[in-house]
């Protein structure tokens, strides 16, 4: 339970950080979807999106998404700075519509995965990840 | 919470659900204020498989007294459900009559008094009367443990864990799952486990780098018992990284990981298991939401968050038990599985009432043998206490009044803060404290007592952040500790309130004023998860400060009020 202020912005747990970050987004959430789906409705559904509940470190944060049919999947930590993560792009002959990689999170937040189907259709979803000081465990 | 009359209309698969709890019988018995170790063992042996379930021993060796919670608040979905409810309430929801057996061993009114009459509970040498008995009646019962078992007292940390190896193999488990024996360093597990006579079992214990599962654990064993193919699949405490230090085991990686909970049960039952057992330390809320959201779980075994419950919780069609902590009680499980499935169950939450129970020759040598280098610091009188001492309950325990004082009188700070962990036997009034009564409740490997400042802002930070492990209205977000227990300062909390709302009226109690956020308070605590915390070890600091009041003075707590309840 001791936390110094330096340790506590380098997990990105600081209090006025967590406040501030979400507003001084330069790029928002609604501006990254709007990019990637060119305003087309996003139904829910579709897209698995495997993240920890409570992330154990904040700055490595493993997320796997998998959209049978997908073309391409983006990734966006909402709560970050900048919420844009990464948008996987699957080709004709890809094996499988799947990947995961590792993400850093500033603060407690949702991820959102949103995959554009072959059609052009768009579904998501979302998970919140709690990044939390914890430390008090039974 | 299902009333036995709930029992008989649960339904799975074609045939209905027979089940019974053998809790009744020596609830009766209490009445007339008779128990023998008959009693206390009798079962009328069911079906075709047995399971016996032990869970958060914490290091208790020999038998002690430990005083259930008189708080212990669910939300959301889980308000006012079991094991959410205590005293006269829980007695009443189980028909158990005041000043009885049973409510001395489930609930905390009358707890000292209780205790002069009914006297010590628990001691791995009764522990193994108690499974001896029921192997007499199924010879190929599996034992199980739920974990947390090698942490907790002054020989387990001064022995990294050998103690309660050594002790609990003699008991001859089946399997085990983990919890604070990570708090041992991930090479001490390793070195432990390697050599264990049965199976290290977690299906969430995955290698952080490579974000696969870790090597040294399986995720589940196969059995064959009566003629019955079982599967059991651990489950270690999710939460590990985060509610204790990550850098003691960077190694791995934990989580709930449903969905390969979910992989495996498919998989087992692929092999053919007609019995699926989940050997968990989730904590009992969690479990429960797991268990509507994994299908195939039969039965799930419940440990962590220390909760006895004399009847299993049923969730469609898996029944969850729990089986309390510091070896208080034995779960006996009989099930009936017939053409693939769990047919019905029997169950009894055996209270290991230690007078009564016979403790077993040959473990009692091998644990007065891991005691026996340790005894003149083990005995040593370091004061008395005009109270009963215990910790449990959500908000706080004379325990921890007491360390919280200690650290404030010691460290001279203004705030101190002592961790929400639910594990600590109690001290009745009038007793002497003993060294090993203070490892009891500080014992363990990260327990130096830091001395820090921080605003005002900062602690009421640290403060919604406990608490939103507690009662975040999702179980999945539960750490499964109680709050933060703070010495110098009270507060109000609300708890229906979402994170970043509940704590109000933080008010420094030697002053009467409100703390401000902008101030800096000096604070002591300790169980930092921090890499490098400097400080004295809590238990000298605890032990200094009981030497110079020499009778510790319990009162009663107020500085915390609690709303939304």
């Amino acid at each position: 339970m001791e936390f110094t202020r330096r340790d506590t912005l380098a997990l990105g747990l600081g209090a006025a950080a967590l406040a501030v970050l979400p507003i001084s987004a330069y790029a928002t959430t609604e501006a990254a979807t709007l990019a990637f789906t060119g305003g087309a409705d996003v139904a829910e559904g579709g897209v698995d999106l495997t993240a920890p509940e409570i992330a154990e470190n904040g700055n490595t944060v493993p997320v796997s998404v998998a959209a049978p049919g997908a073309v391409a999947i983006m990734i966006l930590a909402t709560g970050n700075p900048d919420p844009n993560v990464v948008t996987f792009n699957f080709g004709a002959l890809s094996a499988s519509t799947a990947a995961s990689t590792r993400i850093r999170l500033a603060g407690t937040q949702d991820v959102v995965a949103i995959a554009k189907m072959a059609d052009g259709s768009f579904t998501k979803a979302s998970k919140q990840v709690k990044v939390t000081i914890g430390g008090c465990g039974g | 919470m299902i009333s036995r009359r709930d029992f008989l209309q649960v339904s799975m698969a074609a045939s209905a659900l027979v089940g019974a709890s053998g809790f009744g019988n020596w609830g009766r018995l209490a009445a007339q204020q008779k128990l023998t170790q008959d009693q206390l063992l009798d079962f009328d042996t069911y079906g075709n498989v047995s399971l016996i379930h032990v869970t958060d021993i914490h290091g208790q060796l020999k038998p002690i007294h430990f005083r259930e919670p008189s708080v212990n608040l669910g939300v959301g979905d889980a308000k006012g459900q079991m094991p959410h409810i205590t005293g006269a309430d829980f007695r009443k929801a189980y028909g158990i009559a005041d000043g009885s057996p049973s409510a001395y061993a489930l609930t905390y009114d009358d707890f000292s008094a209780l205790a002069q009459g009914y006297g010590r509970v628990g001691g791995l040498d009764r522990m193994a009367t108690v499974i001896n008995s029921i192997r007499a009646s199924r010879p190929d019962a599996l034992l199980l443990d739920g974990g947390d078992t090698w942490h907790g007292s002054y020989t387990c940390y001064h022995t990294e864990g050998q103690d309660m190896v050594n002790v609990m193999n003699t008991l001859k488990p089946d399997a085990m799952t983990f919890h604070w024996e990570f708090t041992l360093g991930g090479d001490r597990v390793r070195e432990i486990v390697q050599d264990l006579p049965f199976v290290a079992l977690g299906q969430n214990v995955f290698d952080a780098e490579w974000d696969e599962p870790a090597e040294d654990f399986a995720p589940y064993k196969m059995f064959e018992r009566g003629g019955v193919k079982i599967a059991v699949i651990g489950q270690a405490f999710p939460y590990m990284p985060i509610a204790n230090p990550r850098w003691m085991f960077p190694e791995y990686s934990f989580g709930i990981r449903d969905e390969n909970m979910q992989a495996m049960v498919d998989e087992v039952r692929g092999k053919g298991a007609e019995l699926v057992v989940c050997l968990s330390h989730n904590g009992f809320d969690v479990d429960k939401k797991m268990a509507g959201r994994v299908t195939g779980l039969d039965v799930i075994l419940s440990g962590h968050t220390h909760d006895a419950l004399p009847e299993p919780v049923v969730v469609g069609d898996t029944i969850i038990i729990a089986s309390g902590s510091n070896g208080k009680f034995v779960s006996r499980v009989d099930l009936d599985v017939r053409d693939g499935r769990m047919m019905g169950f029997r169950h009894k939450l055996i209270p290991v009432f230690s007078d009564v129970i016979e403790p077993d020759a040959e473990v009692t040598a091998v644990i007065d043998a891991q005691r026996a280098p340790y005894m003149d610091q083990l005995s040593e009188v370091i004061g008395q206490t005009d109270g009963l001492l215990y910790r449990r309950g959500n908000f706080n325990g004379t325990w921890d009044d007491l360390i919280c004082d200690a650290l404030i009188s010691e460290r001279e700070a203004d705030i101190s803060m002592s961790p929400g962990v639910r594990w600590g036997p109690s001290v009745l009034p009038g007793a002497d404290i003993t060294r090993e009564d203070i490892f009891n409740v500080t014992s363990m490997t990260y327990g130096k007592a830091y001395r820090s400042e921080m605003t005002g802002e900062f602690i009421q930070v640290i403060l919604e952040d406990v608490a939103d492990n507690l009662f975040n209205t999702d179980p999945y977000y539960q750490q499964g500790g109680d709050m933060v227990r703070i010495g110098g300062m009270g507060y109000k909390i609300d708890v229906s309130k979402p994170q970043g709302e509940r704590i109000t009226e933080m008010t420094l109690l030697k002053t009467g004023e409100l703390i401000d956020a902008s101030k800096t308070y000096i604070v002591a605590g300790w169980a930092s998860v921090n890499e490098g915390t400097e400080g004295p070890q809590i238990w000298d600091v605890v032990e200094d400060y009981i030497r110079k009041e020499g009778t510790v003075k319990v009162s009663e707590n107020n500085s915390v009020k609690v709303v939304g309840t």
